[in-house]
């Protein structure tokens, strides 16, 4: 699996270079992001913009990553879902558990507004 | 290419590595039927989603390491429906007792079933002389 990655903010930003995330890369994508957070990854962004399919599977390595996340208190969001893979999540419910951001801009974005929300709390 | 032309049969090796291509021959169909009135694009996505799914129940139940199991995938046109059958060489399993997902539960397996009865009209599962045959239709109008 192609995976190119990236560190911006304190973000580990994996940007999936696949057209599809199916049951013959899924299991790499899942030991990938399993050995990130092992190896002291802060958090993690998945960028999906280049994928246009993902089946169960590929949910499932999402959702162990997100769940492995959790376990060490750190964040695993998505961004840049395609209409037809954000419908996945929809049809799963799981919509619900992920934090889904249209592109890479707006999870930086969203990161600056909490932190300017955290100064202003601070003052 | 009009509907009545349209009859897949491939075989291939009980690997995932061959869900992509069974999957753009899915692709493949739906784009080349003839007046068909919904969003193509989505009933692209639909078959193929469907196909993957059901190949990846067929490998995981016919001794996935055994590299002389096939999968068989046929696709045709029928009374204005989509039928797609997949052929799996394993002991089987009963689809009336596959649960629905528990959606509080973050479990990572068990959606497959499940998203092909979303995506297809009606999905079947019975034995063969030779295994088991997964058959999911679509209705086209």
């Amino acid at each position: 699996m192609n995976i190119g990655i990236d560190k911006k903010a304190d973000k580990t930003i994996l940007t999936l270079q696949e057209e599809r995330i199916d049951a013959h890369n899924s299991a790499e994508l899942k030991d990938y992001l399993l050995r990130l957070l092992e190896n002291g990854a802060e958090d993690v962004v998945v960028n999906l913009q280049a994928v246009r399919f993902i089946d169960s599977s590929g949910l499932g390595a999402l959702l162990s990553g997100y769940k492995n996340a959790n376990l060490r208190q750190r964040r695993l969001v998505l961004a840049g879902l395609q209409p037809r893979v954000q419908s996945m999540f929809e049809l799963t419910r799981l919509h619900r558990v992920f934090d889904i951001y249209p592109n890479l801009q707006e999870v930086l974005a969203d990161d600056d507004r909490a932190d300017s929300a955290n100064r202003s709390h601070s003052q | 290419m009009s509907h009545t032309d349209i009859n897949v049969d491939v075989v291939v090796p009980n690997q995932t590595r061959y869900l992509g291509l069974i999957g753009n021959i899915a692709e493949q169909v739906a784009k080349e039927l003839d007046g068909y009135p919904g969003d193509r694009d989505m009933l692209a996505y639909h078959l193929n989603l469907a196909l993957t799914e059901a190949m990846v129940n067929a490998i995981e139940h016919s001794a996935p390491g055994d590299e002389k199991k096939t999968v068989r995938v046929c696709i045709h046109l029928e009374d204005n429906n989509v039928c797609i059958r997949v052929y799996d060489q394993g002991q089987g399993f009963d689809l009336n007792t596959v649960p629905a997902p528990n959606f509080e539960e973050l479990g990572e397996r068990g959606r497959g079933i499940f998203v092909i009865r979303n995506v297809m009209d009606s999905v079947n599962y019975r034995k063969t002389d030779s295994g088991n045959v997964l058959e999911m239709r679509k209705r086209l109008a």
